[in-house]
């Protein structure tokens, strides 16, 4: 199973997530951090919703999390009907947020919630990547 | 406000199930009517009117269509929780004195029309954080359900029997889409969908509508009709809290408590619920967070026919829920007041009608489970409560 089986739909863009998804494009999975409160701040926006600040930076994220919660689809809507089985899960980013994802780069049924995973991206071809989830390599290994 | 307390003088359930020969604005106003003559009032008489947006321009739209000219008008939009929304609503404006009948239609053609729930995110801006990812609306509840099991030990066995209750009911309707028992071997061998739901734990998709007519006192006292008071009513949205997602808490934490407070009632007090049932996890995660078991414990509650009527613990969506009977539009809020407000008058089937049933609940759910959902509770009682 490798990611190229999901599709990758290009997501919809706007000025608030330009800095986001442009930064998808270059590998790089960044998180919006509140400069007044230092909040992390997800889904990616400008707007602080822990201090109502609207000053934000763009910091890189360490691209490891946990999985929280995981569904395998059998039954999707649209362009993911051909793609079923697949999984649809909540992963806790070390830096805290809990972000829907797929994890990709292993059998469906071995997805577990606790199982460490690392980001891969999926290219859109329209300059912007999915960040996705693939099961992360044991201590040690590589 | 207790003395100033709404009256539900009149529900209506469309009776059908799939109406590919009518438009939704027909269905409105057949549901309309219906309730209207349920409680012995007239279009005219109308003088507050709740929709949802589902006409297009929502209340306008239809208030023209039906030639209201209301003094108060709301189109609160939470999904499949908003009808209990607008009957809260509808209570305060008539506590308030702003208006004397107000009338609550909802209608849809899910069925006919082929429109299957959404993630209800299009054009909003958490849209490209969730739906690119082919989420869809089952497997965020799948989602709450796996963490739901992964947290308290809840089993697919255990979802299963909010099937089999809704069954049990759904087979005394004659109106009911999926009129037939099924057993919990039944549910856990039919097709997974988005794991661990499978397709037995999802609602039915149904074309039809419902609407109530909420009324001032004075205004029940004069209709000689059987009439619901409306003893307590919450509202709110929970949402994904700057990302700290808690799945296995509703939105049902916050508006039951204060439900119950307004009401001066505790669950122990509550002889039948109508408890929102998209899919079967929705009721075992509402149940525990409006108090009627420990949070964790609604797998083991449900158990032993505990929601069966008549005899069960605690008699749930006794016409067969939208897990078995109608889900129309894929919003189920509007079935949840008409039973409860049934079972309250003794118009329930009487295979399922709760003896001495004097103080219902309704719940409504709207969008997804734990993450972003419209929540919405309704206590109603009779008369002498």
């Amino acid at each position: 199973v490798t990611p190229a089986r999901l599709p990758v739909p290009a997501p919809e863009r706007t000025p608030e997530t330009e800095a986001f998804w442009k930064a998808t494009a270059a590998g790089r999975l960044v998180l919006a951090h509140c400069d007044d409160c230092d909040s992390v701040i997800w889904y990616p926006k400008t707007y602080c919703p822990d201090c109502g600040g609207l000053s934000v930076s763009w910091t890189d994220a360490s691209g490891r999390g946990t999985v929280y919660s995981f569904s395998v689809v059998h039954r999707a809507p649209g362009a993911f009907s051909d793609a079923a089985p697949f999984v649809v899960a909540y992963v806790e980013l070390e830096e805290g947020p809990r972000v829907l994802t797929n994890i990709v780069g292993c059998d469906p049924e071995a997805v577990a919630i606790g199982q460490a995973v690392q980001v891969v991206f999926c290219d859109t071809g329209e300059g912007s990547a999915l960040y996705r989830f693939e099961p992360a390599a044991p201590p040690g290994d590589g | 406000m207790t003395s100033r307390r709404a009256r539900i003088a009149g529900v209506y359930e469309h009776p059908r199930r799939e109406i590919p020969d009518r438009s939704v604005s027909q269905v409105h106003a057949e549901v309309a009517l219906g309730a209207l003559a349920d409680a012995g009032l007239a279009v005219s008489d109308v003088d507050g009117y709740f929709c949802d947006s589902s006409t297009g321009f929502g209340p306008v739209s239809m208030a023209e269509y039906l030639n209201l000219h209301p003094r108060v008008v709301d189109s609160t939009e939470t999904g499949g929780s908003s009808y209990l929304v607008h009957v809260g609503h509808a209570a305060d404006a008539i506590a308030a004195g702003r208006c004397a009948v107000a009338l609550v239609s909802m209608a849809g053609l899910a069925r006919s029309q082929g429109q299957r729930p959404t993630a209800r995110s299009s054009g909003s801006p958490e849209a490209a954080f969730e739906s690119t990812w082919g989420m869809s609306a089952v497997t965020g509840y799948a989602l709450a359900a796996q963490r739901h099991m992964f947290e308290f030990g809840t089993t697919s066995a255990q979802l299963a029997e909010v099937k089999v209750a809704a069954s049990l009911h759904a087979q005394h309707n004659p109106h009911a889409l999926l009129p037939k028992p099924v057993t919990v071997a039944e549910v856990l061998d039919s097709p997974l969908i988005s794991s661990p739901l499978h397709r037995l734990d999802c609602c039915v998709v149904t074309d039809g509508g419902g609407a109530a007519v909420v009324v001032a006192p004075e205004v029940a006292r004069d209709l000689g009709r059987r009439c619901v008071k409306v003893l307590g009513h919450a509202e709110t949205v929970k949402h994904t809290g700057n990302g700290r997602i808690d799945l296995t808490v509703s939105g049902a934490a916050t508006t039951g408590p204060q439900a119950f407070a307004e009401a001066s009632l505790t669950p122990a007090d509550v002889d039948y619920v109508s408890i929102y049932d998209s899919f079967t996890i929705t009721v075992i995660e509402t149940l525990e967070d409006l108090g009627f078991c420990e949070k964790g414990h609604g797998g083991p509650f449900v158990l032993d026919g505990a929601l069966v009527a008549p005899e069960g613990r605690l008699p749930c969506n006794t016409d067969g829920g939208g897990l078995c009977n109608n889900h129309p539009s894929n919003r189920g809020g509007m079935t949840k007041i008409i039973e409860a407000v049934r079972q309250l008058r003794g118009e329930a089937h009487p295979a399922v009608q709760v003896p001495d049933c004097t103080v219902a609940l309704a719940h409504g759910t709207g969008g997804s489970l734990g993450t972003r959902m419209g929540s919405a509770t309704l206590l109603l009682g009779q008369e002498d409560v």
